[in-house]
């Protein structure tokens, strides 16, 4: 499989606001990205604009504010999507297909069971929330993380273990949060499973507190994925800097200004694992 | 047509920021004594149904979207 024939799905609603910038990380990368509104898979539109999720090789949840994080932030989204589209998006992640969500895209995986997804695929409730940061602010910075996958999720297969990455966040509610009976016991799970993907770490690596973790998340998890690895979800923007040049501290480096910003492997990656796959 | 008030409040032990944060407001304001600011949300809904009805359509409502049962809980009052 060439890339330009990898389909992707950047699927919005209202609200929905970084659509642009995963569209652009995608096509970069040469693959073939469409900026999808939730009723053209519904089929509530004109009969030429209605698409079929089974069209493409991976489904990009972007950020923003879906019907205006009303609710419970991407629960609005979540509930649209689990109330209609609840069989195409359990077989599309059956069939080992990619599902990314950034930010908001990680609040509605959560919102709707996909993540973490301890048993099966998707879960009936919530296991989890992403719930309002420690400072009840927005917070909007750049924050380093920390790759932790031990080669199970496949968006970060080009990544080594260990390696740290400057990706900017901005949002209110990141806290990964398990029902607090439970939370040792979900946290081990996760582990186990490999499924702790990133986390928030200083700049010596070291797991740390506010302002290196921007929202208080439970054992600093910045991203997790599901337990086959196909499915994750990050609270920061990796499709915001998949150019050197957009990282904050970028003429203070020796790194080329032109070069591959931290977030790019992630792009990279998944759309190897497309393309062995095929 | 009854009104079914739907309330979402935050589970015992899970952190409230809007509250704490309110709570630093008030005491910067110059509010005296204040032991705890707690957020809650409440749904009035309309519903064409008798009350019974309302009271379990309002619970289905929690669970499909108004509340995330790892950390709120809900309670459904009929008016």
């Amino acid at each position: 499989m060439r890339s330009e024939e990898i389909k992707v799905c950047v699927l919005r609603i209202e609200g929905t606001n970084c659509e642009d910038e995963m569209y652009q990380a995608f096509r970069e990368l040469g693959a073939s990205p469409e900026k999808v509104h939730l009723k053209q898979l519904l089929g509530k539109c004109p009969a030429d604009m209605k698409r079929e999720l089974d069209d493409y090789n991976i489904l990009a949840l972007p950020g923003g504010f879906s019907a205006g994080d009303y609710v419970r932030a991407g629960a609005i989204f979540a509930a649209r999507i689990k109330s209609e589209l609840s069989k195409d998006i359990r077989s599309f992640v059956e069939s080992e297909r990619p599902v990314l969500g950034v930010c908001n895209g990680f609040q509605i995986l959560v919102e709707l069971g996909l993540l973490p997804a301890f048993e099966g695929t998707m879960s009936e409730h919530p296991e989890a929330a992403l719930y309002t940061n420690i400072s009840g602010r927005f917070e909007c910075t750049p924050t380093i993380l920390k790759h932790e996958s031990r080669g199970k999720c496949i968006f970060t297969k080009r990544i080594e273990k260990g390696r740290m990455m400057l990706v900017p966040c901005a949002h209110a509610e990141g806290k990964l949060m398990f029902a607090k009976e439970k939370e040792e016991k979900l946290l081990a799970k996760l582990e186990e499973n490999d499924q702790i993907v990133f986390r928030y770490v200083d700049e010596d690596g070291e797991y740390a507190g506010y302002p290196w973790c921007p929202n208080g998340s439970l054992s600093n998890i910045a991203g997790i994925c599901n337990p086959a690895g196909n499915v994750m979800g990050m609270m920061p923007h990796p499709e915001r800097v998949v150019h050197r040049y957009t990282h904050p501290d970028f003429t203070r480096t020796a790194a080329d200004v032109n070069g591959a910003g931290d977030g790019k492997a992630i792009f990279e990656s998944v759309i190897e694992s497309v393309k062995r796959k095929a | 047509m009854v009104v079914a008030e739907i309330r979402i409040e935050l589970k015992q032990g899970v952190a409230d920021p809007e509250g704490q944060n309110t709570k630093k407001a008030l005491e910067l304001l110059g509010f005296k004594g204040i032991k705890n600011v707690k957020s809650i949300k409440v749904f009035d809904i309309e519903l064409d149904a008798d009350a019974a009805e309302a009271k379990k359509a309002g619970e289905e409502m929690c669970r499909k979207l108004l509340a995330n049962p790892v950390i709120q809980k809900f309670s459904v009052q009929i008016k």
